[in-house]
């Protein structure tokens, strides 16, 4: 017999580097993929959305002021924690997807692998997405990326972790900060990923991380004049339209949704990391 | 005072001097002596601190929505100080504040303006002429702001010279230091002297409460004030830290609206320093509207002396407008 308590779980936020309470005092239950009670989960409202976003506004300096190298080297810090805390996701996975052990195993090992393909890309963009431009005229021309600002994240809602990494790390990688709407049937891994962030040097505001309705929080978001950009990736598909005309409103970046969900395991190149990238081009003159 | 001439413009009528007499009825004789002064400055009712918090904080819980909110926002633009008061401020960066006060938000023609430009009294004369015809007024900080470390000669050197630079209202601090060893009679006397050199200039006392460690010395400096012929109390220079809190608010709107019952004069608060979200400044607007009345929700009588809070008051603004959040990008840097 066991005379233990159980420690019974009500996840929060992770907005600004710390863990608030969604401050409409909402939340939901979370199940398992067979309708099982796992956990509590946050239910985000839309002014914690506001308080995100000027989190990560005031975030945006720092990260994308960072060094590429510097910016490397904390995402590969977020991999090795993702590591160690690997049986973890595994569970929450196991129990969210429905997945066998091993599978879900594979899915997190795939999530990290991801994280960490992500990590060397920072100190690589400039090299492969800029250089100098051949110009007619006597200037030293060149072209260099450089991040587009705040994204706002809806997360892919079957994926849970890998998709999600998949989705999140080339936000970051490029030096922009993010607002995640996570899964909203499967939102523990986010948890445990902001748990992650929260102790692996990625400075407070960078990623804040919402539990709760993609449907609620997506349209706040595609609207909100302090937003760059917006990657659908999980919003419904019956208000997909309407996000991106609101988005159009205040001329955002629009990553579309796919019909159905992408197989996140397949190589995703530079799709991802481009979408939140501007070119800034300087004309230099020479010879003068 | 007699004759004093306007700079600017040397052809301008000599300003007629506004006698101060002593405090108005039935404070006649309490500043006849340091003793007395003293005697009724510590007779005034004790402030109950823990009192005056829990009600503030009752009162900052209220919530505002809608078409409520929108009238408070509307007139908190209207009560804005819009300060600046750096060491590096140039004609440009005041003529860029006096663009600003008079079209808060270029967007949109319906935006109130602000009630004044508050800077150094040197640049007084920048504003004035960056202001003429709008209405807005133009304050300057004199009386060796923000210490008062100087002797009275300068302060009131310093006062003219504001005022004949074009400021309309004066922003005096008062001396600290004399007023915390109890030399209550020479901080009065200081004030009414200030008060005579500001010829026709309003007058606004900065009690610094940041340094003044007590309600009780808020609730004494501000009758100190009022009896002096102030126009307005304001708590803080904003250069030290606490600044305007609630409480302090409190106490001085609690001052004013017993000077008026007591005399019939009616004096302004203007708290200043570290409010700079919209939230702060519709807390306050409940706080005077509950502790003096819906008399003083106006410029004449209530002023937020401030820079940043102006540029959340627009965002909330548009927020209220557009029904989507606005950002940063939105407004004027200033």
């Amino acid at each position: 017999m066991s005379d233990r308590l159980a420690v019974r779980k009500t996840y929060k936020l992770y907005v600004n580097g710390a863990f608030p309470r969604s401050e409409s005092g909402r939340s939901y239950e979370v199940t398992d993929a067979k309708g099982h009670f796992l956990a509590n989960a946050a239910w985000a409202s839309r002014k914690d959305a506001r308080d995100a976003v000027v989190a990560a506004r005031g975030a945006f300096a720092k990260w994308s002021g960072a060094t590429a190298y510097n910016r490397g080297q904390v995402l590969y810090r977020v991999a090795e924690v993702m590591e160690g805390r690997a049986p973890q996701f595994t569970e929450e996975v196991a129990a969210g997807e429905g997945l066998s052990t091993s599978r879900a195993r594979a899915a997190v090992d795939a999530a990290i692998d991801r994280w960490v393909w992500y990590a060397g890309w920072t100190d690589k963009l400039a090299a492969v997405l800029g250089g100098a431009n051949p110009v007619a005229g006597p200037y030293f021309d060149f072209s260099l990326p450089e991040p587009t600002g705040v994204v706002a994240v809806l997360a892919p809602q079957q994926s849970s972790l890998l998709g999600l990494a998949s989705v999140l790390a080339p936000v970051l990688a490029g030096g922009n900060t993010a607002v995640v709407v996570t899964s909203r049937e499967r939102p523990l891994p986010a948890v445990t990923l902001g748990e992650v962030l929260a102790t692996s040097d990625v400075p407070a505001g960078v990623v804040n991380l919402l539990t709760g309705d993609a449907a609620e929080l997506g349209p706040w978001l595609a609207e909100h004049a302090d937003v760059d950009a917006i990657d659908l990736t999980g919003a419904p598909v019956r208000l997909r339209l309407e996000l991106e005309r609101s988005a159009a409103g205040t001329v955002k970046r629009v990553v579309r949704a796919p019909e159905t969900e992408p197989d996140w395991a397949a190589d995703p190149g530079l799709s991802r990391l481009t979408p939140f990238l501007e070119t800034k081009t300087v004309w230099h003159p020479m010879g003068v | 005072m007699i004759g004093m001439t306007n700079l600017l413009d040397p052809h301008a009528p000599a300003t007629s001097p506004r006698t101060v007499d002593e405090p108005p009825a039935p404070y006649g004789d309490v500043t006849r002596s340091d003793a007395a002064f003293r005697a009724f400055l510590h007779g005034l009712p004790g402030v109950d601190q823990v009192g005056a918090e829990a009600r503030t904080t009752v009162l900052a819980s209220r919530s505002i929505k809608t078409t409520a909110k929108a009238w408070a926002i509307d007139t908190a633009i209207s009560m804005v100080d819009l300060t600046t008061l750096e060491g590096a401020d140039t004609p440009g960066t005041v003529r860029s504040l006096a663009a600003k006060a008079r079209r808060p938000d270029p967007g949109d023609a319906t935006c109130p303006q602000v009630a004044a430009v508050c800077v150094y009294g040197d640049l007084a004369g920048v504003a004035r002429e960056a202001l003429a015809g709008t209405g807005i007024h133009v304050a300057a900080v004199a009386t060796a702001f923000p210490s008062g470390r100087a002797s009275r000669e300068v302060k009131l050197a310093d006062v003219k010279d504001a005022v004949a630079n074009g400021a309309d209202e004066i922003d005096m601090v008062i001396d600290r230091g004399a007023f915390l060893t109890g030399r209550y009679l020479d901080v009065y006397e200081e004030v009414v002297a200030v008060r005579e050199a500001c010829g026709d200039a309003h007058l606004k006392v900065i009690l610094e409460t940041g340094e003044l460690v007590t309600l009780d010395n808020v609730r004494r400096a501000s009758w100190l004030a009022m009896l002096a012929g102030a126009d307005f109390v304001k708590t803080s220079t904003g250069k030290v830290s606490p600044a305007a809190t609630l409480p302090v608010c409190l106490v001085m709107l609690e001052a004013v609206r017993d000077f008026r019952a007591a005399t019939g004069r009616q004096i302004g608060v203007k708290p200043a320093g570290g409010i700079r979200t919209t939230k702060d400044a519709v807390r306050h607007l409940v706080l005077v509207h509950e502790t003096a009345g819906p008399d003083w929700l106006s410029p004449d009588w209530f002023r937020f002396g401030a820079s940043s809070l102006l540029n959340d008051l627009l965002l909330q603004r548009q927020k209220l407008r557009t029904g989507h959040y606005s950002g940063p990008d939105h407004v004027t840097v200033d």
